[in-house]
């Protein structure tokens, strides 16, 4: 059994129509810490030494955000930014995350058709996470493909809500009982929509 | 009119409205207004109230008693028990050798032995009515000089059973034996005594036992005037039971305080019994005024004014001498002097009770009680004197005694001055930091306390321009204003400022006005001194309402920002004198910060564009259309 650790990072929550709804549908999980970042640290002063603590207590890192400008909320920059520090996380010593399991969850206001070649935004979310999917390379964490949620600026009806959500607590359940095919998921382009693929 | 019991009511009362106010107002205190209210509704002035003054006072002597319950709850019996050498010691030496010497000098004017004694004994008391109601509103109650002063009073309040005692002695009606009667019960010595100490056991045991569950008995009734009644009924009753042993009610009301200073009750007792006090003690000092029979001074001004001056004087230097061989230091030493000159108003009692024993005619006891309530009056007067001119000189004399520290070479980048609540904070951060600090203070209990943990704090007036030189502030990065006091802290900005115009001032402020004065000398950044813990609170406050952290803390900023706007801009309505533009700019500026809240409110759905806000994004029909780069 893993212990999944979410990283939250969403500056205005009270405006949120899906993500709180998904961080809602995990938060009885059990094995699951949701580290809500801006309430923690409404200033940006981030706990360095509780970060650490955290990420060393966990298996898998989730990172659940907003996908704004094509990568996440401030918090989460800086979090990174001051958290993975050289010698801790990569680089010589740098080997608490080695063999640990990461991954984006994000919600994006363009629908799926846009994040393509020929899509308004040109690249597919894969792509524009790259630099997640390097960061965790770098620290020798397994970088699986990211949990999506296309459309949120118009299609955030209560059943569509629903039924992300459902997708999410299936998928930080099957992360957490090692229920999912850890070489198809770090293939995947999507977590939501290819789900059933990669759960076993 | 005099025989209108309301009118009588109404009389007093005006009198205690009007005159009150207008000695408070002129800085002369609230007992003088009493007194000399008292002696303008008098017979000699305008005459509203005449002879009844004798009985108004014997019910509104009650104020003492009640005002010594008051000082007993204030006063635990562990605390009584550290004063046992100022009352014993201090307290009987004063009575002893205030009587002796007055004994003496009314032998020296021609009095005859006996009643010279008795004149002696009579003007050892001081008031304890208008000394202890003078200290209080002074707030000098807890000072070294008040103490000692309190202890005093509470020996002389002792000493009148005694001296209730011995005056049948000194009468020419002294047939009787003094082992055998005491003065007016008719009981034998040994029973009285006997009763006495049962009585005061009683009162102990009231205290410690009955009081409490009575009270929770009351307490279940939920009745707010029963818990009055029973207050009354205690002070009433105790004093009853003093008087009928003979001994003085108010020291039986202070021993049944004393007993009651550690129950739970004694915030609900003070509070309860606190108007009627005051009250009372207002009427008692009232009647001491409306009683000075200036037709009498007008007779014999010499003698009386004579009586006055010497007897004051004379308690003066032997009040002082005593302080003096019993260690006080200088300033409680002249407030004790100051306050326990005039004689008291037990000396009534006395007077009365030695013409009613033959000891002296009428005519002398008429004299005496005139002399007795002029001195009475002359305390308040004697107070302002002692405030306004011997407490400035001596206690400056006791601060020159501590020499402003020297200061070597003092050459840190941060100067702070005053090193309170305020200053330690900053100080200590930049402590933290590593950030070497030259400290001033003027507070030499701060210095000590502060130098305990190692720390060197500069004992010095940081207002003194040579003493900013040797402080370092010529090379100084930074000046750290953190001072206290209003006055103070602007003439130290006000001196930086103008010999040392380099040096950065961050500045701790009072209030607005403080806070524009000081940006007025050019002080750039100021910090209200509350400001950083309300600021706070505010944002747990929101916290708690149940807004994120995040959004409780941007919100607060905001709200920040626009009231540090608004703060300059008021600042320049204030100091154009406008006041009724200064309040409705603060008033609109109230509504402007809600608007401006309601705005940024999240829970509140405004279209307004935000980075985080997408409400247009959604809005906007064709958000697939990237604005392609031409």
């Amino acid at each position: 059994m893993r212990r999944i650790l979410i990283q939250f990072a969403h500056p205005v929550l009270e405006r949120s129509r899906v993500n709180r709804h998904l961080i809602e549908a995990v938060r009885d999980l059990p094995n699951v810490t949701i580290n809500d970042l801006y309430e923690l640290y409404p200033d940006l002063a981030i706990d360095v030494a509780r970060e650490q603590k955290l990420l060393d207590d966990h298996d898998a890192i989730v990172f659940q955000h907003p996908f704004y400008w094509y990568s996440c909320p401030a918090i989460l920059k800086e979090w990174q930014d001051l958290v993975l520090e050289h010698g801790w996380a990569y680089g010589s010593g740098g080997d608490h995350l080695r063999g640990k399991l990461a991954l984006n969850a994000i919600t994006a206001g363009g629908p799926k058709s846009a994040y393509q070649r020929d899509g308004y935004n040109r690249f597919t979310a894969r792509e524009l996470l790259s630099p997640w999917d390097q960061t965790a390379h770098l620290c020798g964490m397994k970088y699986l493909g990211p949990f999506v949620v296309h459309g949120t600026l118009k299609v955030a009806t209560h059943a569509d809500v629903h039924v992300a959500s459902e997708a999410y607590r299936k998928l930080i359940e099957a992360l957490r009982d090692d229920r999912i095919d850890l070489e198809r998921a770090a293939a995947s382009a999507d977590l939501f929509t290819g789900l059933d693929e990669v759960v076993r | 009119m005099t025989n209108d019991i309301l009118a009588q009511a109404l009389v007093y009362l005006v009198a205690a409205v009007v005159f009150v106010p207008i000695s408070k107002r002129l800085g002369l205190g609230a007992v003088l207004g009493y007194l000399i209210g008292g002696v303008v509704i008098g017979p000699f002035v305008f005459g509203f109230v005449g002879g009844e003054g004798h009985h108004v006072m014997r019910f509104a002597e009650f104020g003492v008693v009640m005002m010594l319950f008051i000082v007993g709850l204030e006063l635990r019996p562990a605390l009584l028990w550290q004063l046992r050498r100022p009352i014993f010691g201090l307290g009987g030496m004063q009575v002893l050798v205030t009587a002796l010497a007055g004994a003496g000098a009314a032998i020296g004017v021609g009095v005859a032995l006996k009643p010279a004694l008795a004149i002696g004994m009579t003007f050892a008391m001081s008031s304890t009515a208008i000394v202890l109601a003078s200290l209080t509103e002074r707030n000098m109650m807890k000072t070294n000089g008040g103490q000692a002063a309190f202890s005093v009073l509470l020996f002389q309040d002792i000493s009148v059973i005694p001296i209730l005692a011995i005056f049948p002695l000194l009468g020419v009606a002294a047939a009787r034996e003094l082992t055998d009667v005491t003065a007016e019960s008719g009981r034998p010595g040994w029973l009285s005594a006997l009763f006495v100490i049962g009585a005061v056991a009683l009162v102990i045991f009231i205290g410690r036992v009955v009081i409490r569950p009575l009270f929770r008995f009351l307490a279940t009734a939920q009745l707010r005037e029963s818990f009055t009644a029973a207050a009354l009924m205690i002070v009433v009753g105790i004093a009853f039971l003093m008087e009928s042993v003979g001994l003085s009610p108010a020291l039986g009301t202070f021993l049944a305080g004393v007993v009651l200073a550690d129950s739970e009750y004694r915030h609900e007792l003070e509070t309860d019994v606190e108007p009627f006090k005051g009250l009372l003690l207002g009427l008692f000092f009232i009647s001491v005024g409306a009683q000075i029979d200036f037709g009498l001074v007008g007779r014999e001004p010499l003698a009386i004014a004579g009586i006055v001056v010497a007897t004051m004087l004379g308690k003066l230097a032997i009040l002082h001498v005593l302080g003096r061989v019993f260690g006080l230091d200088r300033p409680a030493r002249w407030l004790l002097a100051f306050s326990l000159a005039q004689i008291g108003e037990f000396s009534f009692v006395l007077l009365s009770f030695a013409v009613q024993e033959r000891i002296f005619d009428p005519d002398l006891a008429n004299l005496l009680t005139a002399a007795v309530a002029i001195s009475m009056v002359l305390t308040p007067p004697m107070f302002i004197i002692l405030e306004r001119f011997v407490l400035p000189r001596v206690t400056d004399d006791e601060a020159d005694k501590r020499p402003q520290d020297e200061i070597v070479a003092a050459e840190t980048p941060v100067v702070i001055a005053g090193y309170g609540r305020f200053g330690q904070m900053v100080g200590r951060i930049l402590r933290a930091n590593g950030i070497p600090l030259t400290i001033l203070d003027l507070d030499p209990e701060m210095v000590d306390i502060v130098g305990r943990l190692g720390i060197k704090v500069y004992y010095g007036d940081a207002s003194r321009i040579d003493l900013l030189h040797a402080a370092g502030c010529a090379q100084a990065k930074l000046f750290v204003l953190a001072v206290d006091d209003k006055e103070q802290a602007t003439d130290i900005a006000r001196n930086v400022r103008e010999h040392f115009p380099k040096l950065e001032i961050l500045a701790r402020c009072r209030d607005r006005p403080h806070y524009w004065e000081l940006r007025s000398l050019g002080v750039k950044r100021v910090f209200r001194e509350t400001f950083g813990s309300a600021y706070e609170t505010g944002i747990a406050a929101l916290e708690s309402l149940g807004y994120r952290a995040h959004t409780a803390l941007r919100l607060a900023r905001k709200w920040r920002d626009h009231e540090e706007d608004v703060l300059e801009e008021l600042g320049e309505i204030w100091g154009s004198g406008d006041r009724d533009g200064y309040f409705a700019r603060t008033r609109n500026a109230m509504d402007e910060a809600e608007r401006l809240m309601r705005q940024e409110d999240p829970k509140v759905f405004v279209e307004r564009d935000a980075g985080w806000d997408n409400e247009s994004l959604r809005a906007d029909p064709e958000p697939t259309e990237a604005a392609e780069p031409s």
